[in-house]
């Protein structure tokens, strides 16, 4: 295939992560990593690095808009970096020393089991009262609803969340993709935000979490200017799109394509996990 | 709600600047990619066999050298660079923006963030 060809088709495979990515508060690596190895023929190596890109690029892009029109929560975010980057070292650490196929296979079933949590558990958001601790730390707020106006919420249980964060950020340290699976999760089943709250900022979140590990993949060699370029350009286009269509979207179909995209996610980490290919 | 006007003003500048590092990275990858194009759309695209890039593209410095000599390749890196110093300045003007509100719990908190953030990068080597 030409270099014209091939940037053309990553471009707008990129555009399609990107806005996956920024609807679902996942990032798209999910999207991209198996365009570029299986679609492209690109060597897993120069993929796992473009993506990581591209994750920044689609957390970078969505969330100008998301924090602009009050839907990531920014003191949130930032509380739980501090677990999300903890964790990612934490993971890095533990990767050289621990079987990653046997963690991407767990991972791939919690990832099953917490999505079919999710469906069982929502609903309940927004009837809390303020938690003290919550209070304290500032996490309280409110965003647009769709009826128009301001809604409040009250984040629960947050050391609990926080301890979920550290696990998040281990697994993107161990298995370089899938942190942004758990951080929805766990805002959205454990601190019970509103659903629009959980995956934006998710979504403003893992653009920190990508770069903690940027300097590695960029020292060993696996970020390609000719695949990174056209990638990012996509990824931007694309994530624009999806903060556009957010806004105006129902909860319920925003939820049913997260589920849609993590259950793909699970099986792919399994099977990854199988076959040795992590 | 004095509170709330500050988290606006805080959610507004936190938007600007990702606005502006997501601007600015993709005119310079813009910038670079045109040239690209143009001398390389005929060649054969092969990212079959990893290779790992040359040590040019592998440090901050190294990019930055070749961009300054016009390589196509080396300005795409530069803006994909840029684009990955993103979230860091994000978090730079979190902290400034608390310490001007003398929030001093969340200082703590960015500055946790910033610690755990540079630590990685420079233990990665």
């Amino acid at each position: 295939m030409s270099v014209l060809a091939f940037t053309a088709l990553l471009f707008s495979g990129s555009a399609a992560a990107g806005l996956v990515g920024a609807l679902t508060g996942l990032g798209g690596g999910v999207v991209l990593v198996p365009l570029l190895t299986l679609g492209l023929g690109v060597d897993i190596k120069y993929a796992i690095g473009t993506a990581l890109v591209a994750v920044i690029a689609t957390s970078s892009g969505a969330a100008a808009a998301y924090v602009r029109e009050g839907f990531s929560n920014v003191r949130i975010g930032l509380f739980f970096e501090i677990a999300t980057t903890i964790g990612a070292l934490l993971g890095a650490f533990l990767a050289s020393r621990t079987p990653t196929s046997a963690i991407a296979v767990t991972f791939g079933a919690v990832l099953l089991g917490s999505t079919a949590f999710s469906w069982k558990g929502h609903g309940a958001a927004g009837v809390q009262s303020p938690d003290p601790l919550a209070t304290r730390l500032g996490l309280n707020g409110s965003f647009p609803s769709l009826a128009g106006g301001e809604q409040a919420y009250f984040p629960q249980r947050v050391p609990l969340a926080w301890l979920l964060m550290v696990v998040a950020g281990a697994a993107s340290g161990l298995l370089g993709i899938g942190s942004g699976a758990l951080k929805v999760l766990s805002m959205d089943t454990v601190l019970k935000l509103p659903y629009k709250v959980s995956t934006t900022t998710s979504n403003f979140m893992i653009g920190v979490t990508a770069a903690a590990s940027a300097g590695v993949y960029l020292s060993r060699g696996y970020v390609d200017p000719a695949l990174a370029a056209p990638a990012v350009l996509g990824v931007l286009a694309g994530s624009a799109a999806g903060a556009r269509i957010l806004t105006a979207a129902r909860s319920n179909v925003l939820r049913l394509v997260f589920t849609a995209v993590v259950l793909v996610m699970g099986i792919q980490m399994i099977v990854q996990g199988l076959r040795g290919a992590v | 709600m004095i509170a709330s006007r500050k988290e606006r003003r805080l959610a507004r500048e936190v938007g600007g600047i990702l606005r502006l590092g997501v601007i600015v990275s993709s005119a310079v990858i813009v910038l670079g990619l045109v040239p690209f194009l143009a001398r390389e759309s005929a060649r054969h695209a092969d990212f079959h066999e990893f290779r790992g890039e040359p040590a040019a593209f592998r440090t901050v410095p190294g990019v930055f050298a070749d961009a300054m000599k016009a390589d196509p390749r080396g300005i795409m890196q530069l803006g994909v660079l840029l684009l990955v110093a993103t979230p860091f300045a994000r978090v730079i003007l979190c902290l400034v923006e608390f310490a001007h509100a003398r929030d001093r719990l969340y200082v703590g908190v960015a500055l946790l963030v910033l610690l755990a953030l540079s630590w990685g990068l420079l233990g990665s080597g």
